[in-house]
């Protein structure tokens, strides 16, 4: 199954952060990839720009509306992601509890449509 | 007597014959309904045919048929459902199983039971589905043991059944360095259930005796697949000795009876001796993590338990369990408990003493208004303990408990 990972993080976590903890979220991450390579497949994940150069886009009265910041504001912001094949949901928890504690993290399975499986 | 022979049936196999299933199909509704639809063929058929001699084996032939004409009704259909994972040989070995009547039933409970109390789902959803998929307790009178209706439950169960499969929990026990923890997680679930029956927070019952004997059940059979694990033998040792007063918690008006009052020659002392002989071997090596607050609080039950009399209660001994508790938790709850019984121990004014500054951390909570309540009366405060059962009695929500709290406010003298 693949999975997908959002990362939610409070914006600053990373740049107030001293030396010392910058290198321990590093440590994380570095785990991670090291544990994933052996369990599951990693298929993508990127860390992303703040919400505060979102752009966000509707339909309204059958326009493209675009405003300016992400879908909703809350404290904690996606901060980045990653996709992940794996056997079953206990292997990514495995998985993600690698990560910075600093994290809160959303797990979410994807689902195939039928017509769309190889797109 | 065929009834006796479904109902003994019901509570050896409703388990292991859904667990075989769900292994087999990889779809805990079709699992469910299979052995519903299996036991009804049961109560029809074993009065007129007789008791089948493997009582598993047919229950699960017949669950295996009614299974496969769903499925063959669902293909025409063309729906499609999530299916649970489950790993390819153990799904072999479910379907080779008993192919010969014969055959015994393989156990494989135990990775039911660590499905359903999964910590992806809520605790009360968990609890929910293990007494249903585990023990085949009705949804009904799951829906009355957490107090909301039986479409609102039925609704719950089927959310909680797809969430296991979209989301990909496995039917699997998982490695020794994380089964200590879903472990846990099985044994407040049990707790859970048990716990909803002895507080009920409104309405007119007190208690509603046979849910908590259900959760009961649901911790022997974990302890049954994984005997010697400390939280589960504390978690048994605490709900038979809670349990065993049961028959003397309420009078023939149905009103409530507190302990110092109870007919001692009421309480279950086959059970009292079963949980003691439990928590012996705790005694020499003792746990930690939750099975400890589990037997420390069984600790506390226990010293009850063994008193002849009400005035024979070691309130000294009951109190440093509690001491111990509320170090291990930091629980409030805790630390009013442990007052009550320090004020039996050393009097009212030490116990009124650890009260102090607990209404912000239990806000809206009747039981620390109706201790103090009884604490400052047994002081010679009557005012002071009117003015407590009044708040008490504006906070609680439970009829028997609020007669026992007026029958306590009006004894008062002075004042």
């Amino acid at each position: 199954m693949r999975y997908l990972v959002l990362i939610a993080y409070e914006p600053g976590a990373w740049s107030e952060a001293t030396d010392e903890e910058q290198q321990r979220f590093t440590e994380g991450h570095l785990a991670f990839h090291r544990e994933v390579e052996r369990r599951a497949r990693l298929v993508a994940g990127e860390a992303l720009a703040g919400t505060d150069v979102a752009t966000t886009m509707r339909h309204v009265d059958g326009k493209v509306v675009l405003t300016d910041g992400p879908f909703a504001e809350t404290a904690e912001q996606i901060g980045g992601f990653y996709l992940v094949d794996a056997d079953d949901l206990d292997v990514v928890i495995d998985l993600c509890a690698l990560l910075p504690p600093a994290y809160t993290l959303e797990i979410r399975p994807a689902v195939s449509i039928e017509g769309f499986e190889n797109h | 007597m065929s009834d006796s022979a479904i109902e003994a049936a019901f509570r050896d196999h409703w388990g292991r014959v859904t667990a075989l299933l769900v292994a087999q199909y990889r779809r805990l509704d079709l699992a469910e309904d299979g052995v519903a639809d299996a036991f009804e063929a049961a109560a029809r058929r074993w009065p007129v045919d007789g008791t089948p001699g493997n009582p598993g084996a047919w229950l699960l032939t017949a669950a295996r048929r009614r299974i496969i004409d769903r499925l063959r009704a669902e293909a025409v259909a063309a729906r499609k459902e999530p299916l649970l994972v489950v790993d390819e040989n153990l799904r072999q070995e479910a379907q080779q199983i008993m192919v010969d009547p014969g055959g015994v039933i393989r156990d494989e409970r135990l990775r039911l039971v660590l499905l359903c109390a999964h910590p992806a789902l809520a605790a009360d959803a968990a609890s929910a589905l293990s007494l249903r998929l585990v023990l085949g307790i009705p949804t009904a009178e799951i829906a009355r043991l957490f107090l909301v209706s039986e479409g609102t439950m039925a609704a719950r169960l089927t959310r909680a059944k797809k969430k296991l499969a979209a989301s990909g929990v496995p039917f699997r026990v998982p490695e020794d360095s994380v089964l200590g923890d879903r472990l846990e997680m099985v044994a407040s679930v049990a707790y859970l259930a048990f716990t909803s029956a002895y507080a009920p927070v409104t309405g007119a019952d007190v208690t509603r005796v046979g849910a908590a004997g259900n959760a009961i059940r649901l911790a022997r059979v974990v302890r049954d697949l994984r005997p010697g694990e400390p939280v589960l033998e504390a978690l048994t040792a605490l709900m038979l000795l809670q349990h065993s007063r049961r028959d003397a918690r309420t009078d023939e008006q149905r009103g409530l009876v507190l302990l110092p009052d109870q007919d001692r020659s009421l309480w279950r002392h086959d059970e009292i001796a079963e949980a003691l002989g439990i928590l012996a071997p705790l005694l020499r090596d003792e746990p930690g993590g939750l099975a400890r607050e589990y037997f420390l609080q069984a600790l506390a039950a226990a010293e009850h338990a063994v008193a002849r009399t009400a005035s024979d209660t070691r309130w000294d001994r009951i109190a440093a369990h509690y001491a111990a508790l509320e170090a291990h938790t930091g629980s409030p709850i805790v630390r009013l408990n442990r007052a009550v019984a320090v004020a039996e121990a050393d009097g009212p004014r030490a116990g009124l003493a650890l009260l102090d500054g607990l209404e912000t951390r239990l806000p809206g909570n009747h039981r620390l208004y109706a201790a103090r309540a009884d604490l400052l009366a047994r002081a010679g405060d009557p005012a002071g303990a009117r003015a407590a059962y009044d708040v008490a009695l504006s906070l609680c929500g439970n009829d028997a408990e609020r007669a026992h709290l007026e029958r306590r406010r009006e004894a008062l003298l002075g004042g």
